[in-house]
């Protein structure tokens, strides 16, 4: 029970993240949609990040909870694969294929490369001596 | 004062979706991974495309009422509880992780799988709603 209130409190914050980064960044006409790429690509950052530095060779010891609450809650509440599916099918529908393509490629291009550097930059810290 | 009010409501909206979503993928992506096994990130493939499926049919409802983007059903069910209950950062993790675990075709089949099986389910649910 303290597990699912963990999960909710980051799913909550994430959430909040997501759409206030919305509200910030407005979709342009015609243009990529901007808020969720950007939550999307930062939320893999993080994750990739967050997981490396506590997983089994971090060097940050956390509690299940504690991980499941910035893992599972925040990045998952703060990305989302609903809101790039359907902005995908509204480009589909304006009959706007290019632009389809573009958004998907550069969107799962960039979200691998996030979480892979977010991985790379924790595995750094980790070898580091000291600190 | 009525920006500040809206802005409040909005985000107590957004969390009470998200309070629902983000703990719905957590049990959902548990028991599909304790039935068929987590060698495969099942579990989350089924959260993302089950979630986009929801989007392809509120996205309809939103398309013939004409909703704006901060409509409070949009808030609601699109940005707090389909947006929390989907997730890019954990199939950008798994991915990675099929990946550094040396199962470069389980990675790609993640990916294409899992673009392929969200979209089509958000065109379905698209559909679907106007049936």
């Amino acid at each position: 029970m303290r597990l699912y209130s963990a999960i909710v409190a980051g799913g909550i914050v994430g959430s909040l993240m997501r759409w206030l980064v919305a509200l910030v960044l407005p979709a342009a006409s015609g243009g990529l949609p901007w808020a969720t790429l950007f939550a999307n690509v930062t939320g893999c950052l993080l994750i990739g990040f967050y997981a490396g530095l506590t997983g089994p060779d971090g060097r940050l010891f956390v509690d299940p909870r504690t991980r499941q609450f910035a893992m599972t809650g925040i990045c998952g509440g703060y990305t989302t694969f609903s809101g790039f599916s359907l902005e995908m099918l509204r480009f589909v529908q304006a009959g706007d294929v290019r632009q389809a393509l573009i958004y998907l490629g550069v969107s799962v291009a960039a979200w691998l490369a996030a979480v892979w550097l977010g991985d790379i930059a924790a595995r750094r810290l980790n070898n580091r001596a000291g600190l | 004062m009525g920006d500040l009010l809206h802005l409040l409501i909005g985000a107590a909206l957004v969390s009470v979706g998200a309070a629902v979503g983000t703990p719905l993928r957590f049990l959902v992506a548990n028991v599909v991974s304790q039935r068929v096994g987590e060698t495969f990130p099942w579990g989350t493939l089924v959260v993302n495309v089950s979630g986009c499926f929801v989007m392809g049919l509120i996205g309809a409802y939103a398309t013939r009422h004409a909703l704006p983007g901060n409509a409070e059903i949009w808030l609601l069910v699109a940005t707090g509880f389909l947006g929390s209950y989907t997730t890019v950062s954990s199939f950008a993790l798994q991915t990675l992780a099929l990946a550094r675990g040396g199962e470069n075709r389980g990675a790609l089949g993640y990916i294409a799988l899992s673009v392929a099986l969200c979209l089509g389910a958000v065109a379905l649910g698209f559909a679907g709603a106007g049936l």
